[in-house]
């Protein structure tokens, strides 16, 4: 065994949910959780002689992303239908693209540690039609709920280019922070706005020969938890059947398997691929889709800096850490924030910490982005020359922010009635040393010795100091003091 | 009154200036209904006690002084495939029999608002699909002319409707010939207009690149008035085109005017195809033409013998899809006890479906399978367009074609149903024109030594209907065959 080596690769399959306002063929209003069948017309309905119309907006909000996905945006596209007969499908076919995707090839850039990342290919995105729900919650029958027929979807399809679970949840959280930064989707995950299929198996090495494991396909997975996790089980359970029976990937022995989130397991679901015949064929309902060059470029100046990007470079040129640009990165609102205050002369590592310490808290806490606070990044970039020059403290800084986004008042004003300011005067803070120093001998005593007690000496005198001060002497000032009065 | 005496347009005029009554044209419309229906069976619905309080509502607006529109208290029946929210839509299948379109057509909604009174929906084929009407799966009809002979089809209830005088007008719906080929049966005008003309949105769908609305009338110049009312732009089908490439035409304003300097071609070698009688009667036509000074130009349609084989890869690939949804889980049949749902779909479609509509589901879904696509509808789509050019170089040559509707007139009862083929042949002339999408008309033009009505088929290039009606008029103003009826009028 101590020869085996092996490598999992997968390939991923995801379905984004647009944040249109309406579907994706008809002028029904998106919904979740609305009562079932309450958000349904005739078309999404599939009813005999309703017609689509394309929603314009879908198709641009597809555009956008496909080019920020670096994918080639086709000049010609059109519509097929895709048949199957399910229940949750009124039309018994779906409306998707077959042959003529709106977008083709492409990349996602996934972050990994130390401020590298990898590029993953992609083979295809497409625009679809949703299917409905299928609800087995009452006795012998099943229910059928429409409410989400019609659905606008960006299908995305990478070439098998992971090789571990992290750079499987790495793509799909970029992918998510991407179609939020477009503003094409809310992605969230708890209203299935974002939906991952991963095609998995393993290479496996033994003795200079090579293997590879029969492909699994998980599908429906609505969590980067599940996904993550799915991805880990794969890994393990393939190489145990592998060790077990050699079985190795042949015509025809994919499988599907679906994920039970209680014991964290994947459960099979079909042996062996089924050879469907979706029998697709343009949509004569609808007309192809000539996305002309001068459409093309008004779409392309809606596009911004992709996080990955942005988070590079504020490792680079900012000198933050990964963990620090990877939280400004997350939303656009608050990379934009950053960015302004950074514009408006804020150092940007202060004002990382003001942002990432304060800003978000609250940002968090009120269910809104950094946005809508109600600063303006101005006036934070303010408040962190202050807190740069020593006037304020860091921890005061923090307080003075909240404040700001509850009185709208300027940073100084702030410091000033809220007592905040701190003392810089050297002769006055001197004075207050020279008394310290003589009331604690022991403690000075300690320092000048230079043993062990001698860090935690010279930590007592400056809170002593500043004690006295009620907490508006600049540390970085009393510890200059103290350093020289006690060498 | 009758509605026998007074055309669409005469009638609206006369309701109009109150000299008529549309409670009048109502009453008519069901006297001749209750006489004559039980023979013909041409509605598969009727609707008297909403048409009697339609046609006060409209008596009542008049002498109000509102304003009413262009078909104010005219009886109109519509084909049983277009959507209405009030009655059935069945389509003739026993798989809609009970189905309610909670939203209706636009041209029904167009119909409407234009102050038609819509008396009744009309039997057809199942799905439209057909040639003679026998494929209904709810209703037989007969033609008014000889009733052992079948009316065509699809459209044969709306064509023997306004044949045996039951409406002032009707709608019907052409796949493949489904307006012209039972207008020419019964003697009575049929118009399809150009694809995109009409919105198909509430047309229940048989083959969708195909599939247009148009009127079945009396004469020329009310089929002109349904069109104009019909015709135009529709936010809600993609596929109706922009009136500011093809604007909509006042169809009836300038009908008298005859096409000056008019060339009309024929093709004699794909015309030698008809029966004698049908050949004699378009001859006859032609000199008509030539009487009112137009110059007769040969033409050739060199790809027209591939037209039947690329639509039934076509309309049936496109049927199949369309098709799919009758599946017995949302609306309509569903059969009583499945033993899971896969079942829910067999056997309601089994057991709802008629035979010609299976054919048809099969054909297309074999046509559209993986290996086959290339073969079959890939193919039919490249003939389409040979076809679609070959008239393209025709009109560059002449402004109307002429050749016949059918090879034959009626044919018996039973006399096709056991050889689909033969069927689908019967449709020789009419097909190629849903193929290209242009516009074309049948008027009566003759009888046959049995006595009954031959249709001359006019047709002309895309979205020129406004001259394609002109045309027709030219031959209606210089004979009397539109006046010919059928006994059962009375």
């Amino acid at each position: 065994m101590s020869d085996l080596s092996y490598k999992v690769i997968v390939g991923l399959e995801i379905h984004v949910q647009l944040a249109t306002r309406t579907k994706m063929f008809c002028g029904c209003a998106l919904s979740f959780g609305e009562e079932a069948n309450s958000r349904v017309c005739p078309v999404c309905l599939g009813m005999p002689g309703s017609l689509p119309v394309m929603n314009k907006q879908a198709v641009e909000y597809a555009m956008l992303a496909a080019l920020a996905l670096h994918c080639e945006v086709a000049s010609f596209t059109k519509w097929d239908r895709k048949s199957y007969y399910y229940p949750d499908l009124p039309k018994n076919y779906q409306i998707s693209q077959y042959d003529l995707p709106l977008g083709s090839g492409g990349y996602i850039e996934i972050p990994l540690e130390g401020g590298r990342t990898k590029r993953i290919r992609l083979i295809r995105a497409h625009l679809e039609e949703d299917a409905g729900k299928n609800l087995h919650t009452a006795g012998s029958f099943s229910q059928v709920d429409l409410n989400r027929a019609g659905t606008p979807l960006l299908e995305i399809v990478t070439e098998p280019d992971m090789n571990s679970a992290a750079e499987v949840r790495a793509l799909a959280v970029e992918l998510q922070r991407i179609v939020r930064y477009l503003g094409v989707s809310e992605a969230d995950m708890q209203k299935g706005h974002m939906r991952f299929e991963p095609n998995i198996n393993l290479l496996i090495e033994r003795a200079g020969l090579q293997f590879r494991t029969p492909i699994v396909e998980v599908k429906n997975l609505n969590s980067f938890r599940a996904l993550e996790r799915s991805v880990a089980y794969e890994t393990q359970r393939q190489l145990d059947v592998f060790l077990e029976t050699g079985i190795t990937m042949q015509m025809g022995n994919k499988s599907t398997r679906g994920w039970n989130d209680a014991d964290e397991t994947t459960v099979l679901q079909r042996e062996k691929e089924e050879a469907h015949d979706y029998r697709y064929f343009p949509d004569p309902d609808l007309v192809p889709v000539t996305t002309t060059p001068e459409w093309l470029d008004e779409i392309r100046s809606r596009l911004c800096e992709l996080p990955v990007a942005r988070q590079m470079r504020y490792v680079g040129e900012y000198g933050l850490s990964d963990y620090d640009a990877g939280v400004l990165t997350a939303e656009r609102a608050t990379a934009e924030f950053f960015e302004q205050t950074v514009v408006a002369g804020a150092d940007p590592k202060r004002v990382c910490n003001l942002l990432t310490q304060a800003g978000l808290k609250l940002a968090n806490e009120r269910g809104c982005d950094m946005s809508a606070l109600g600063i303006a990044p101005a006036a934070v970039a303010n408040l962190a020359q202050m807190a740069d020059a020593g006037t304020v403290s860091a921890t005061a800084a923090s307080t003075i922010l909240q404040a700001m986004t509850e009185t709208g008042k300027a940073p100084e004003l702030l410091a000033e009635e809220m007592n905040l300011v701190q003392t810089s005067d050297a002769g006055e803070l001197e004075r207050i040393v020279d008394q310290v120093l003589a009331e604690n001998v022991q403690a000075v005593e300690d320092v000048v010795s230079g043993g062990k007690k001698s860090k935690k000496a010279r930590g007592f005198l400056l809170g002593q100091v500043i004690q006295k001060t009620k907490g508006q002497a600049n540390p970085k000032v009393v510890s200059e003091i103290l350093d020289r009065k006690l060498s | 009154m009758s509605l026998d005496e007074l055309t669409a347009i005469d009638l609206r005029e006369r309701i109009a200036a109150r000299q008529v009554s549309s409670t009048e044209a109502v009453h008519a419309a069901f006297e001749q209904i209750d006489r004559a229906e039980p023979t013909v069976g041409a509605f598969i619905s009727l609707f008297r006690d909403e048409a009697f309080a339609r046609a006060q509502e409209i008596d009542r607006r008049l002498a109000a002084g509102e304003p009413v529109g262009a078909l104010a208290g005219v009886p109109v029946a519509v084909k049983d495939n277009l959507c209405t929210r009030f009655g059935a839509t069945t389509c003739g299948s026993r798989i809609l029999e009970n189905f309610h379109a909670p939203y209706e057509a636009t041209v029904i909604r167009r119909l409407l608002d234009a102050g038609a009174v819509i008396i009744g929906k009309t039997n057809l084929d199942e799905f439209a699909m057909g040639s003679s009407t026998e494929n209904s799966g709810l209703k037989k009809t007969v033609n008014p002319w000889d009733t052992e002979r079948v009316p065509g089809g699809s459209s044969g209830g709306s064509a023997t409707a306004v044949a045996a005088r039951l409406c002032s007008i009707a709608l019907g719906s052409d796949t493949g010939g489904s307006i012209r080929q039972p207008a020419s049966f019964c003697g009575v005008v049929g118009l399809k207009p150009t694809y995109g003309r009409v919105s198909r949105y509430g047309l229940v769908a048989y083959g969708s690149s195909l599939d247009q609305i148009g009127p079945l009338a009396q004469t020329v110049t009310d089929a002109a008035l349904m069109l104009s009312v019909i015709a135009g732009h529709d936010p809600a089908d993609s596929t109706s085109v922009d009136e500011r490439t093809a604007p909509v035409a006042d169809y009836v304003a300038r009908l008298d005017e005859p096409v000056g300097g008019l060339r009309v071609g024929i093709a004699p070698a794909f015309n030698a195809g008809a029966d004698e009688s049908v050949r004699s009667a378009l001859d006859a036509a032609i000199e008509v033409y030539c009487g009112a000074g137009a110059d007769v130009v040969e033409i050739e349609l060199p790809h027209i013998d591939y037209a039947i084989a690329a639509y039934y890869v076509i309309a049936t690939a496109e049927a199949s899809s369309n098709l799919a949804r009758f599946d017995g889980v949302h609306y309509g049949y569903r059969t009583p006890n499945p033993a899971d749902y896969v079942e829910v779909y067999s056997k309601s479609r089994e057991e709802a479906f008629g035979q010609e509509v299976k054919r048809r589901i099969m054909l297309g879904t074999y046509a559209l399978s993986s290996g086959y696509y290339d073969a079959y509808y890939l193919k039919a789509l490249k003939v389409r367009n040979l076809i679609r050019n070959d008239f393209v170089k025709a009109f560059e040559r002449c402004d109307a074609i002429l050749m016949p509707v059918a090879p034959t007139t009626a044919f018996k009862i039973g006399e096709k149903t056991d050889d689909p083929l033969k069927m689908y042949l019967s449709d020789i002339y009419t097909i190629a024109v849903n193929l290209a999408g242009i516009p074309g008309l049948s008027i009566p033009c003759g009888l046959d030594p049995a006595g009954l009505p031959i249709g001359l088929q006019i047709l002309t290039p895309a979205f020129s209907e406004d001259k394609l009606v002109r045309i027709a008029r030219m031959f209606e103003a210089a004979t009397e065959w539109h006046t010919k009826k059928p006994a059962i009028v009375g």
